[in-house]
């Protein structure tokens, strides 16, 4: 499970340094790193943050996530336990979200 | 990780608009870093988590040094908003009116709404005793959000370990 993790670069915070070099069995390892299961309600997630993502450049915030895939904010948290947004943005490998909401 | 114990309370003591926000999004990034939060309204901040007041908080412009002409785009640098344009009847509801444009442009959700989110997102919200008391409050007074009114050593209890934050 963690071979896949030896093979790409994480900056200092734990975020992959290239969006490019992400996979969907990639997502599954730093996931499990996390502590995280990933079901289909979390690839919702990933896939909507990836795109977002990866469209403007920057990682979106809790309340871009709520906002752009209709999931509640307490369903969001128990997903991704403990900064739902960091740890999306981890497993989706973006950079740290930016902004204050 | 080493942030996994961490905790931060909030007293949130003033009840004007601008003062609301400050635990709002503190709490909000402290919740998004995997961080408790508690947030205890006492005083005027009661009137946050009040049904009657929350959608009413206000931006009083009398006695307000930061209150300068520039505020509204225009290029008169460190010049002043006299106090007396302040005591203008309608005065406090423009200024307020104007923050509340100025937040909603920033896609800043307004007070309630925060509440909800930092209440979804696991936060621990208490009023305070004394002033529940002062004021004549009533349980069906305050938003649901609200965990319940606890006593200052309450909250002392419970913020056992955390950072505390006046504002």
């Amino acid at each position: 499970m963690s071979a896949i993790l030896e093979t790409v670069t994480f900056n200092d915070e734990g975020f992959l340094t290239d969006p490019n070099a992400w996979s969907r069995e990639l997502a599954e390892a730093i996931a499990a790193q996390e502590g995280i299961e990933l079901t289909e309600k979390h690839w919702e997630i990933i896939e909507f943050c990836r795109q977002k993502g990866l469209e403007s450049g920057a990682a979106p915030t809790l309340r871009q996530i709520t906002k752009g895939t209709g999931i509640s904010t307490k369903e969001l948290f128990s997903l991704f336990p403990k900064g739902p947004a960091k740890k999306v943005a981890k497993i989706a490998g973006l950079g740290k979200p930016e902004g204050c909401v | 990780m080493s942030e996994e114990n961490r905790k931060i309370a909030f007293i949130c003591s003033k009840g004007d608009l601008d003062m609301a926000y400050p635990a709002l999004i503190m709490g909000w990034a402290a919740l998004g870093n995997g961080i408790d939060v508690t947030i205890f309204f006492t005083f005027w901040g009661l009137d946050l988590v009040t049904e009657k007041r929350v959608d009413k908080l206000e931006l009083a412009p009398v006695a307000n040094t930061s209150f300068k002409f520039s505020l509204m785009g225009l290029p008169t640098g460190n010049l002043g908003i006299p106090n007396i344009m302040g005591i203008i009847p309608g005065m406090t509801a423009f200024a307020s009116w104007f923050m509340k444009k100025k937040i909603e442009s920033l896609d800043v959700p307004p007070v309630r709404e925060y509440l909800e989110m930092l209440h979804d997102a696991g936060a621990h919200m208490y009023g305070c005793k004394m002033t529940v008391d002062m004021f004549g409050l009533k349980e069906d007074d305050f938003l649901p959000v609200l965990d319940g009114v606890v006593t200052a050593g309450d909250f002392m209890d419970m913020t056992e370990g955390a950072q505390i934050i006046f504002i």
